[in-house]
């Protein structure tokens, strides 16, 4: 089969999803917002409180501010990768998932293209929130801002296959607050986002647990490795590997012959 | 360049000289235990104007889904222009142009933008996406706007968009399920007579799914589905006569009536 309709599908899947957002300035605010509140009001206040000690990648003392900034771009691309998975599937946006589902293209690689996509969203979305922190006082090395386009690329990965994966097995997803205690919140709140491990140890040690087996620490620790120019091949390799494993089931979610909407039905009748 | 859909032109007219657009077969589907639709048979030709008749619930959504391949845990057989839907997919699915009941445009994008996403979806460059769209949009009077936000549009307004939208990539059959709802009486009117335009001029194979008796035309055929099975399959006039009642209204009582009251 010839390559170029493939890429056709591909451009209109994305510059669908960029039009989109540009036209919903709203969800753009409070995306920026959300981490913004955190690293202005949470991370200012919390300074003296939970100072950090030198720790990697760090090579000096850091402030507080300075080490949420990652987990900070983690929550950015997790709501969004949520949001943009789940939103496919809601009641009134249920149709937009019908009418991608209806090219002739294989699904696997329509839902491929739909997280790419939303995964270049959330990276938009990224380079604002850092630019911004960046004007704050925020500064990591200059090429850092390179190096952690990858890493948002699998984290994006990461956060919207799950996102796919859970609209294809919870029912009620007209509630996103649900998703939002259920999933979301302990995703973010158990891993290195806000804490570092060694000091989540000091509080629980299982909390530490689950935090150390949450996969979004490891997204987050890729992240933060790479925007100081480091590789943290461990938390890559785990990073890559949970996404995979994601991708993986929520294309299967989606075969016609077994997955949610074998079972769910397309609504209507 | 003219995309995925139409790569192998010489595939469909080969597989489509037995002049089947669509073609089900002994098609059963349920949910969980619920059966939907039981032993479904029927054929549609190229260029044939069919109505879908049956009353809310009767299984019109689902036979649609599976045509589609929305889902497809069913038994029986579904070909599009003479190809599976589930072993041919993507040359059944370059075939099939679909109005969905819900709507489901991009509300806050434009006409032409809606109309490339699909292209795209298609396979198809922007340059022909382009074209094929000021056709369609030109065929279903709105090439004035093209670049208007669908938002600012009308209820018809949009369904017309959306039929436009389903023949862009020149399908061999559009399905419509349940397309006037919400809409005026004149948009209405307008939208029966443009799916008759269309078989008529242009060949496309046309399965009108509806509730409501005073969209079907005397020479309409008419498939009445109800509680998951087909009751009948005839020209409208002569379902009244072979019935013997005065009016379609009559005939579609009688036929849907029929558990509650078996007639002879």
């Amino acid at each position: 089969m010839p390559l170029m309709p493939w890429l056709h599908c591909l451009r209109g899947v994305v510059s669908r999803e960029l039009l989109r957002f540009l036209h919903q300035r709203s969800r753009f605010l409070a995306a920026l917002v959300r981490p913004l509140v955190w690293l202005f009001v949470f991370a200012a206040g919390f300074r003296m409180a939970l100072g950090v000690a030198m720790t990697e990648p760090y090579q000096t003392y850091i402030l507080y501010e300075v080490y949420i900034v990652p987990g900070l771009v983690g929550m950015i691309q997790l709501f969004n990768g949520m949001q943009s998975s789940l939103s496919m599937v809601y009641d009134r946006e249920m149709g937009s998932m019908r009418v991608l589902l209806v090219s002739p293209f294989p699904r696997w690689y329509l839902l491929v293209c739909k997280l790419l996509a939303s995964t270049l969203v959330s990276v938009v979305q990224v380079y604002v929130f850092l630019a911004i922190a960046w004007w704050y006082g925020i500064q990591a090395p200059p090429l850092g801002y390179l190096w952690i386009l990858p890493t948002l690329v699998v984290t994006g990965f990461m956060v919207g296959s799950l996102g796919l994966l859970l609209s294809t097995f919870v029912r009620q997803l007209e509630n996103f607050a649900g998703i939002m205690n259920f999933v979301i919140f302990p995703m973010f709140f158990l891993s290195s986002a806000l804490y570092p491990l060694w000091r989540i140890r000091e509080g629980s040690y299982l909390v530490y647990q689950i935090a150390a087996l949450n996969p979004f620490t490891q997204a987050v620790e890729m992240i933060r490795f790479a925007l100081y120019e480091r590789v943290n091949l461990e938390a890559i390799l785990i990073s890559v590997m949970v996404t995979l494993v994601l991708l993986g089931l929520a294309i299967l979610g989606y075969n016609p012959s077994r997955g949610m909407m074998a079972r769910k039905g397309g609504g209507g009748d | 360049m003219s995309g995925l859909p139409v790569s192998d032109r010489d595939d469909l007219s080969r597989n489509e000289e037995g002049g089947l657009a669509l073609q089900v077969r002994d098609l059963s589907f349920a949910y969980g235990d619920t059966p939907v639709l039981a032993s479904v048979s029927l054929a549609i030709a190229a260029g044939e104007f069919a109505v879908l008749l049956g009353p809310n619930g009767a299984g019109k959504t689902t036979l649609f889904s599976l045509i589609t391949r929305l889902h497809d845990r069913r038994r029986g057989e579904i070909r599009i222009g003479g190809f599976d839907v589930r072993h041919q997919a993507v040359q059944a699915h370059a075939r099939i142009g679909v109005v969905f009941q819900q709507p489901t445009l991009d509300l806050d994008l434009s006409v032409a933008q809606n109309l490339a996403y699909h292209g795209a979806l298609h396979g198809m460059a922007p340059r022909e996406a382009r074209a094929r769209a000021e056709a369609q949009l030109a065929r279903v009077g709105l090439a004035e706007q093209r670049r208007t936000r669908v938002r600012q549009l009308s209820g018809g307004q949009r369904r017309r968009v959306e039929i436009a939208r389903g023949l862009l990539h020149e399908p061999r059959l559009l399905l419509l399920d349940e397309p006037t709802v919400g809409l005026d009486v004149g948009s209405r009117r307008d939208l029966v007579e443009h799916a008759h335009r269309l078989c008529a001029e242009e060949g496309v194979a046309v399965l009108w799914a509806t509730h409501l008796i005073d969209e079907v035309r005397p020479a309409d055929r008419v498939l009445v589905l109800h509680r998951g099975r087909l009751r009948a399959d005839g020209r409208a006039e002569e379902l009244v006569a072979r019935l013997g009642v005065d009016t379609l209204g009559e005939a579609f009582d009688r036929l849907v009536g029929e558990e509650e009251a078996p007639c002879p």
